[in-house]
């Protein structure tokens, strides 16, 4: 094939510089594609080829029609353009190329497999934030829609509509953080940061009619003092079921299910009664120790289990605080009449599951942002 | 609380299972044993049993004592609880003057709804000495403080049946007993040797002339048993919870009465406390003086010992509960295969069964269950119940409260595991997009992290003051959100950015020399409406913040070293919001180095706007606070309003074709005064509209600090120009039209061309 010889509209001094630009620019941009030996040797035949190169055939082209006076002009840019193409003719072919030429030409024991190996190393999901997700997961396979709400609560959803009345002791296990210049608004209206993720059961069977299945990630915040196994901030998996016929047996069904989908189908599951104002019965469940498999180790303080969540049956007081809600809002408040609906309920903090998991001895290190820490978990 | 098995056993003598196991079966059924620790054998040789650590929910102060926990024993096996049957001498008659005028003891009208009962007796002639016997010896092994037998025995009593008393000195009461509501400043010295003032809510026992003790939580110590006390006024009473709570806690005084009161204690066991407490005292000689007073308020006993009874249906025990393991097996064939042989037989038997049909939970296992713990059950027909409630379990109320009972001592782990009908699943709106932009950041290279939700006033005037928090739809002014009892003096607000947090994370991995970090956190920042009466409403919004700090990064053909991070960050925002469709297209994107913020070192970065609203705000933190934090190195920060990008939907991307053709580049390099962008060189070429463009791209920026090369305040820029045609290969001739205009148009802005080896 016979190389293009580019058309020279006349030989006034700026077309010339035009034309030329264009064969300058064309010499930078091939040369730069220059890896290999190989390639180099193409361009150079490509453009200084004593039949077919590229200088050759223009110059004879433009030369041979080329006025008198405009010969010098046309002489002087062609040794521009020859000077360009040796220069690149001149370069180094870049190191590190992959072709078996310039490989052929290295020896081979050059290459040290034993050094690292070259990465662009990608971030690290946050340990914490990676166990909620797969909590979630583990709930949105049994069927559980997420649902959210707001770190900063009302009185109403975090205690009062959770069966914890005004002075009951156990809003004494809950130090609360609360919002300041509140005390202008009636009691259930007063803000604090939500203690646990308990208020969007309310806030859902509030906006939605049964049945339900709902899990519900976030953030919470008690007034605690930090200690190893302590933190102010942190974060709880709620899960919700209200429908006609929700059972105690089909919450220690789904949560022994849960468990074994999250730690492994080996995991026995084991119930305690317990107390919480909102449920009723309510239990503590109890994991088999997933390091010594119940045999008894330090980590599971030679018991064999593990206490990992609270739950219980949806108090019918909640489903009442509920209705009236519903009620105040417009919304149909016999949809959750506990003679026709029940429900359970169950919590877990995902920072004594991400601890269990991981071994982490110290639950500040998730809020640290230390590097040294959170990468390990990429 | 500490129990000793051998105090169990002492009160139910028929347990026949060993200490550890009753701990066990204990546990399982919600009193729980924390710690069981062998007590050993005592000097005489018998064994001392076990000590049980017990952790009991608030809700069971019934069981916060030895007979409590005897009768969750007595219901658990099966067993008879004794009862409680203290033997007292009988009265003195001391003479007319004493039998003729019982002790005075009255209740305030003002206080009636604040003590329910009140029961006082006089004991005379009692010699105060060291407890003995059972009490000596279950105080050792409890490592319970001995006092004397009369102020022990009232511990014993409230260890023994769990119901508070109290011994005072009748010599330093001055007439007859009032329970009555303080005077505001009243001032009472308590058995602590602590001196209290009070407030006139605070519910105190009195004479005629002074508070005694605060009611429920504390004695006074004018009235305490001394070694030389001969006379003594026994009193056991029944105090509301929330005033003893209120007291409580006010006067940061928890004590075991007042632990117990406040949960509810039993209004029918004062008599019995009473009683106990005398009957410990008087063993060491002494004689009973008058019949006990006994005052009840009609209301509180209304809505206690005698509230009414509640009804339970077998029937809604089942559909609560749901089904056991050993539901359709008859008794005694637990464990066996159900066979359609065993069904038949069972049908057959069906007369013997109740509602209950084939579930393990029949009327007559709930019967016996809440029979033995104190209920008394009357049968109504088809498996209904009325049941008068025990006045020791103010928990109980409603029929579910004895569904629990049931489950609990059915034993949780008895019931089956099934599952509800699943449902389908909804995905909550903005889930997808927080995934994309979590995975994006990930692969981006920057590590997921979680700061405080808080932070100082400094912080939050620096990186969001106030003036700049904007107003909400109404036009009402965002303020910053103050906590009433912040953690620290650090973190009286709530953050109004994520700024801060990022920042302090940084900081702590330099300070451990951790020298390269790309952090991002994903979060919620705070801003209220406040008027004169407090904080109104709080608007809690989704944030993004990051974070960059490096010793290592290169200066690229483009970058100089400094200005990558800044650059990074540039990148960033523009990958995550090309993750979302925007209206008007990438163009509705762009960026402004004007109304940076404060704490961004000048001309050290910019403000992105999405709609020319703002996006984010990035650059490199002002020297001056890198310097008073002393960082290192410098720090570069973003933070991203990505509320605005989460309610926008994930971009869905259509295929374009891909020409068949080769697509051609020309490269040129012109010099340009540092005055000119990039911005405006490409918006020239782009109004030029060459055919055939697809793309231009920036490829090298050299300067000459030296000013040799290039004359300083100039740059040189070496950029691509991509041709791609869809319907044939073009050419270098082709581009020479293109380059010869690009060139004019560029020489007409103040470029100059430089030619290649030029």
């Amino acid at each position: 094939m016979t190389p293009e010889i580019p058309h020279l509209p006349s030989y006034e001094d700026p077309a010339l510089d035009a034309a030329f630009e264009a064969l300058h620019g064309e010499v930078a941009t091939r040369s730069a594609r220059i890896t290999t030996l190989e390639e180099r040797e193409t361009f150079r035949l490509d453009w200084l080829g004593r039949k077919q190169g590229r200088l050759k055939l223009i110059g004879d082209a433009w030369l041979k029609a080329a006025p008198a006076e405009a010969r010098r002009a046309l002489g002087l840019r062609f040794n521009q353009l020859k000077q360009a193409v040796d220069a690149a003719l001149e370069r180094k072919v870049p190191d590190g190329s992959a072709s078996r030429s310039v490989a052929s030409a290295v020896p081979k024991a050059s290459l040290d497999l034993s050094l690292p190996g070259l990465v662009r190393r990608p971030g690290t999901p946050h340990p914490l934030l990676e166990t909620m997700h797969a909590m979630v997961k583990v709930f949105g396979d049994l069927g559980y829609s997420v649902n959210l709400g707001p770190q900063v609560e009302t009185d109403f959803y975090n205690f009062e509509a959770l069966n914890f009345p005004p002075n009951h002791p156990a809003r004494d296990t809950q130090d609360t953080l609360l919002l300041a210049n509140q005390s202008g608004k009636a009691a259930r209206d007063r803000l604090l940061m939500r203690t646990h993720t308990s208020p969007v059961q309310i806030r859902t069977m509030v906006a939605n009619d049964p049945p339900l299945r709902i899990v519900i990630p976030g953030k919470v915040h008690r007034n605690d003092a930090a200690d190893a196994t302590h933190s102010p901030i942190f974060h709880q998996i709620e899960g919700l079921a209200v429908g006609p016929e929700i059972t105690f047996s089909d919450l220690k069904g789904t949560l022994d299910h849960a468990m074994k989908a999250m730690f492994g189908a080996d995991v026995r599951t084991r119930f305690f009664p317990s107390f919480f104002p909102f449920t009723e019965p309510s239990a503590d469940v109890q994991i088999s120790c997933i390091f010594c498999g119940g045999a008894g180790c330090r980590k599971c303080k030679h018991s064999g289990w593990i206490e990992l969540l609270g739950c219980g049956m949806v108090d019918p007081a909640v489903f009442a605080a509920v209705t009236d809600e519903r009620r105040r809002q417009g919304r149909d408040p016999e949809v959750y009449d506990p003679r026709r609906v029940s429900g359970f309920a169950f919590g877990m903090g995902v920072e004594r599951i991400a601890m269990i998991r991981h071994g982490v001895a110290d639950i500040g290190q998730f809020y640290s942002g230390d590097l040294r820490f959170l990468e390990q978990f990429g | 609380m500490k129990i000793l098995t051998a105090w169990l056993r002492a009160i139910l003598p028929t347990i026949s299972v060993s200490d550890r196991q009753l701990a066990d079966d204990l546990t399982l059924r919600g009193i729980a044993v924390e710690g069981v620790h062998d007590l050993g054998v005592s000097p005489s040789g018998e064994m001392n049993g076990h000590l049980f650590e017990m952790d009991i929910t608030t809700n069971r102060v019934d069981a916060m004592n030895h007979r409590g926990i005897a009768r969750e024993i007595a219901t658990m096996y099966a067993l008879e609880l004794p009862a409680l049957e203290p033997v007292l001498p009988a009265v003195r008659e001391a003479g007319a003057a004493s039998a003729a005028r019982p002790f005075s003891v009255r209740i305030d009208p003002e206080a009636e709804a604040l003590c329910g009962r009140f029961t006082a007796r006089v004991l005379r002639g009692v010699t105060v000495r060291p407890s003995s016997g059972e009490v000596k010896t279950f105080f050792e092994l409890l490592g319970q403080k001995q006092i004397s037998n009369a102020v022990d025995a009232s511990n014993f009593t409230l260890l023994g049946m769990g119901h508070p008393t109290h011994a005072f000195d009748l010599d330093r009461i001055e007439g007859g007993i009032v329970v009555r509501l303080a005077r505001r400043g009243e001032v009472l010295k308590l058995l602590d040797g602590t001196t209290r003032t009070l407030e006139a809510d605070d519910l105190v026992v009195a004479d005629e002339q002074k508070a005694l003790g605060l009611a429920g939580v504390m004695g006074g110590w004018e009235s305490m048993i001394t070694p030389g006390t001969k006379n003594v006024l026994v009193e056991a009473a029944w105090f509301d919870p929330a005033a003893v709570r209120r007291s409580s806690r006010r006067h940061g005084l928890h004590t075991d009465a007042s632990h117990r009161f406040e949960r509810g204690a039993d209004f029918n066991a004062a008599p019995l406390a009473n009683d106990l407490v005398a009957e410990l005292i008087l063993r060491d000689g002494g004689t009973i003086d008058g019949t006990m007073v006994d005052l009840a308020v009609p209301a509180i006993e209304q809505r206690t010992a005698k509230r009414a009874a509640i009804s339970l249906s077998v029937r809604e025990v089942q559909r609560h509960l749901g089904t056991t393991v050993e539901d359709g097996k008859s008794e005694g064939r637990r464990g066996e295969d159900r066979t359609s042989e065993n069904k038949k037989n069972e049908s057959r038997q069906g007369e013997d069964r109740d509602v209950a049909g084939e579930s393990a939970l029949r009327s007559a296992v709930v019967e016996q269950y809440l029979t033995s713990l104190g209920c008394r059950m009357t049968a109504e027909g088809d498996g209904s119940y009325s049941v008068a409630l025990p006045s020791w379990r103010l928990d109980l109320e409603r029929e579910i409260d004895l569904i629990e009972e049931v489950a609990r001592v059915f034993g949780y782990n008895r019931f089956a595991n099934t599952l509800p009908m699943p449902l389908p699943v909804l995905r909550h709106p903005v889930e997808a997009q927080e995934r994309a932009v979590r995975t994006r950041l990930l692969a981006l290279g920057f590590t997921e992290a979680i700061s405080s939700t808080f932070a100082s006033a400094a912080e939050a005037a620096l990186f969001a003051p106030e003036e700049t928090s904007g107003s909400t739809g109404e036009g009402v002014a965002l303020r910053h959100v103050a906590m009433e009892n912040p953690l620290s003096a650090e973190a009286t607000l709530l953050r109004p950015t994520m700024l801060p947090g990022m920042l302090a994370m940084l900081a702590n991995n330099l300070n451990r020399d951790v020298r390269e970090a790309r952090l991002f956190e994903q979060g919620q920042v705070f801003l209220g409406t406040a008027d004169d009466e407090g904080v109104g409403e709080v608007m809690e919004t989704a944030s993004l913040v990051l974070g960059v700090t490096s010793e290592t990064t290169e200066r690229t053909s483009l970058y100089s070293a400094e200005d990558a991070p800044i650059f990074e960050l540039k990148g960033v925002i523009e990958s995550l919001a090309s993750l979302f469709t925007l209206a008007g297209g990438a163009e509705s994107l762009r960026f402004s180095s004007e109304k940076v913020p404060a704490w961004m070192e000048a001309g050290r970065g910019g403000i992105a706007l999405l709609h020319n609203r703002p996006l984010a705000v990035f650059g490199e933190l002002s020297r001056t606070e890198q310097a008073a934090r002393k960082l290192r190195q410098p720090v570069y920060l973003a933070t991203i309003a990505i509320s605005e990008l989460l309610t926008l939907p994930l971009q869905v991307h259509t295929a374009r074709e891909i020409s068949r053709f080769q697509a051609v580049e020309r490269d040129l390099s012109f010099l340009f005064p540092d005055t000119t962008k990039w911005h405006t060189i490409a918006a020239t070429i782009e109004a030029l509209a060459l055919p055939e463009l697809e793309r231009l791209l920036p490829l090298e920026i050299f300067r000459d600090p030296k000013g040799k090369a290039i004359a300083v305040g100039q740059h040189s820029l070496l950029f691509r120009l991509v041709f791609h045609s869809a319907t044939r290969t073009l050419t270098d001739s082709d581009l020479v039209e293109a380059s010869r205009r690009v060139t004019e148009a560029l020489t007409a802005m103040g470029g100059v061309q430089r030619m290649p080896g030029s």
